[in-house]
């Protein structure tokens, strides 16, 4: 130590006390230290010498990578993830981690693997209205066939990608770029997908989709005829009729239920397109990236002439889309042509109010897979028992210590939010397969009875220890896997 | 939001608040609808208790005498704890951990209906036990190799408001060399002064095989000073142990007569001594250790 360093004295800053720290000692709190000068955070009662001298790990004071949450990590807090656990394929021998700790003086055993999944997929919810490719149409990635369009829900579309027959059942290159495609997906990445006769779209879980190069700001309001029905008493004082045009159903106020009930007189306006009830038409043009999911740029191209009888000059006429991205405002001249004015600030004002209700657009990624008989033999002698142990609750089922849905009927099949992960959980195998995380936990005594590899469980202190443990904080969304809760023999069980 | 952090632990009974050196871990119970106000209490009164008690700071380092001016309720708590035992060199900042811990402890049970409530300030602990209830709290001799070496049960009849321990490894610096010293009294902040300076009594003023280095030197901002801290125990014999832990015991005995304290365990290399008849500690086999409930120092 030179004279120099030994007169470096750090002012801390993180709290009030404001401790003055010596060179290679801790502030009062035990949790920062001046380490060679610099101010760094030590874990909890680790002081520095002693930290540098067992090489255990110190996160540097506010470095641009680690920024720390100001979250300490208590003992009994730790949850051990499948993440980077490798795994014992084919597994005839015991999972790589099987851990015991202690949580409200009940033993509880947490056997932890990363599972190989050739059996495996994910399913994307994309929120658009607007059309990116018929139902079952291929999707692709970089020209190889990785999934398709599948039964689309309300104000999203949906894609199934992966699975065995693009990961096994084609060519290699076919499998090599699927399992490429899930591993980017599942760890959060952007990846780009072509849909035959359709769009080129941007996926990313927890970000808006870009389609044909163009982000989507936000998820329709409802279909054209609930748009009617949400906003008909707005308008009813404002404007003699109004559009809302929609790929699914288009609604008219003036012929609308909603427009009746509030004596809205015929307009004479007349909608290309097929009839479904009063107010509400179906396909008025193709699917498109157009207004509300059509391929039109021009709302008065799904229009007819006025009809004489009804209609008057100078009547008004809003067309908005059900986004209010996009809309128009038109009076009707002598000749009763529609001739484009400027939108009154009272429209304007309920324009507003449809993007308002929109909610904000997002992709969604879950992953799918399906724990096997030889993963589960990693952790029971007895494979069935383990899945039995999990459909009566015994056994808890986390993926990256994050929560998952269990399906019901045979196996273990389970479907996990990737964003509720730890990063960069995934991996691959040349298979080609993805390797996820999965971990079981239940009470010891419920392992043993499950006859787990009981001359495996570790203390959780002694994994802890090891060297390479990366630790992350707990997703704040997401239960405590050893909570009680989730137990058959548990507060609500 | 609040300045500190807070977040209740995953069995839902306990409330971990932090700020600074402050950790606190709070367990109550009673209906769900008072715990929960009990939780909010606390985050009301921690919130900003830092902040007030450095603007003390000054006067809470200082050898503690009668015209001590300080303004928070907290340091005020400091300095009204360390009087009655102020005939030998003691500061305020004795008793910061414990008075940190009652304060917290008194606002949650001032205005909410518990049963049992107990804050935890890292191991100096304030609790309030209703009528019939009692606690079993955890002793660890050697903080450096946490352990649990023996258990208290502790009655609501007993009047004890507060926990303590002291001793050369822990965090804050020390004169004497006890392992630990671990002191029942009315409330934490006795506790906590009656813990550290029956931890300095705890010594050999002579032996070569202890290293002491001013506390300054160490820590620039420690309330002792130019004064010598223990930073290293070599092994000692048999007799040195009794010797250090009689000194400390006649301490421990002095207090108790006063009615300072109402039971110490004080524990030097493996050795333990018992002062008081109240609630002696049930030393435990490993096997038993997790069994616990409650708190552990």
């Amino acid at each position: 130590m030179t004279e120099q360093e030994k007169n470096s004295v750090v002012q801390c800053d993180a709290c009030p006390v404001r401790c003055r720290i010596k060179f290679g000692r801790a502030g009062a709190c035990d949790r920062y230290a001046n380490l060679d000068g610099e101010l760094a955070r030590v874990d909890p009662l680790v002081i520095v010498e002693r930290a540098k001298k067992d090489g255990e790990k110190l996160i540097p004071f506010l470095s641009k990578e680690h920024e720390w949450s100001g979250d300490i990590v208590v003992a009994d807090q730790h949850f051990v993830t499948a993440v980077g656990a490798g795994t014992t394929y084919p597994d005839y021998k015991p999972a790589p981690f099987i851990v015991s700790s202690e949580v409200n003086g009940i033993d509880m055993v947490t056997v932890v693997t990363e599972g190989i999944f050739s059996y495996c997929g994910v399913k994307i919810k994309i929120d658009t209205d607007r059309h990116l490719g018929h139902e079952q149409a291929t999707v692709r990635c970089e020209g190889e066939a990785v999934g398709h369009v599948t039964t689309g829900e309300y104000g999203s579309q949906m894609l199934s990608l992966g699975g065995v027959e693009h990961l096994t059942g084609g060519s290699k290159k076919e499998g090599r770029v699927t399992c490429q495609c899930l591993l980017d997906l599942c760890n959060g990445q952007a990846v780009t997908l072509n849909v035959d006769d359709g769009v080129e779209i941007v996926v990313q879980a927890g970000q808006p989709p870009i389609i044909n190069g163009v982000k989507e700001e936000r998820m329709r309001v409802g279909c054209g005829s609930a748009t009617i029905g949400m906003f008909a008493k707005q308008w009813r004082d404002h404007v003699d009729d109004v559009v809302v045009v929609d790929d699914h159903i288009t609604g008219v106020m003036s012929e609308h239920q909603a427009g009746k009930l509030l004596d809205v007189e015929p307009s004479g306006i007349v909608i290309k397109g097929r009839r479904s009830t009063p107010g509400r038409y179906f396909q008025v043009a193709s699917p498109g990236t157009g207004w509300g999911g059509t391929d039109i740029d021009d709302p008065l191209s799904i229009l007819g002439d006025f009809k004489e009888k009804e209609a008057k000059p100078g009547q008004s006429l809003l067309m908005v889309s059900t986004t209010g991205e996009h809309f128009g405002y038109f009076e009707l001249d002598d000749t009763l042509k529609p001739v484009e004015k400027e939108l009154p600030d009272e429209l304007k004002a309920s324009v507003m109010r449809i993007q308002e209700n929109c909610e904000p657009a997002m992709c969604s990624v879950m992953f799918i897979g399906g724990a096997g008989g030889s993963l589960r033999a990693g952790v029971t002698e007895n494979p069935v028992k383990l899945t039995k142990s999990v459909k009566d609750t015994l056994t808890h089922v986390t993926s990256g210590g994050a929560d998952v849905f269990i399906w019901p009927g045979g196996g273990i099949t389970y479907m996990v939010d990737v964003t509720t992960m730890p990063e960069n959980s995934f991996g691959y195998v040349p298979t080609p397969a993805l390797v996820a995380p999965i971990e079981f936990s239940m009470r010891l005594d419920d392992y043993q009875a499950l006859g787990g590899h009981m001359d495996s469980v570790q203390k959780l202190e002694d994994v802890l220890a090891a060297t390479k443990i990366r630790q992350v904080g707990q997703n704040q969304e997401a239960s405590w896997p050893m909570a009680s809760k989730h137990y058959e023999w548990g507060p609500e069980g | 939001m609040y300045q500190h952090h807070s977040a209740q632990l995953p069995d839902g009974k306990r409330l971990h608040l932090q700020q600074g050196p402050i950790d606190l871990i709070i367990a109550a119970e009673g209906t769900e609808t008072e715990v929960q106000k009990a939780f909010e209490q606390a985050n009301l009164v921690f919130d900003g208790l830092l902040a007030r008690l450095v603007l003390d700071l000054g006067a809470l380092r200082s050898p503690y005498s009668a015209d001590l001016l300080v303004h928070g309720d907290v340091a005020q708590r400091m300095v009204r704890a360390v009087a009655p035992f102020a005939s030998q060199f003691v500061t305020p900042m004795a008793a910061v951990a414990g008075s940190v811990a009652d304060h917290v402890c008194q606002h949650i049970c001032k205005t909410c209906d518990l049963t049992k409530l107990y804050v935890n300030n890292g191991g100096d602990i304030a609790l309030f036990l209703a009528s019939g209830e009692s606690y079993r709290v955890g002793l660890v001799a050697d903080v450096e190799q946490p352990d649990l070496n023996g258990t208290i049960d502790i009655t609501a009849d007993q009047g004890i408001g507060g926990i303590a321990s002291s001793g050369w490894k822990g965090r804050s610096h020390s004169f004497g060399i006890a392992d630990t010293v671990t002191v029942l009294a009315d409330c934490a902040a006795e506790a906590d002064v009656a813990a550290t300076l029956i931890a300095n009594a705890v010594n050999l003023p002579a032996c070569d095989k202890i290293t002491r280095q001013p506390a300054h030197s160490l820590d620039l901002d420690s309330d002792l000073g130019e004064r010598l801290v223990t930073v290293d125990v070599k092994r000692l014999s048999a007799d040195e142990v009794e010797e250090a832990l009689s000194a400390g015991e006649a301490q421990a005995q002095e207090y108790l007569a006063q009615g300072l304290i109402k039971a110490c365990a004080l524990t030097l290399q493996g050795s333990t001594r018992v002062v008081g008849t109240m609630c002696l500690p049930t030393i435990l086999q490993s096997t038993q250790l997790n069994q616990l409930e409650g708190a552990q120092l």
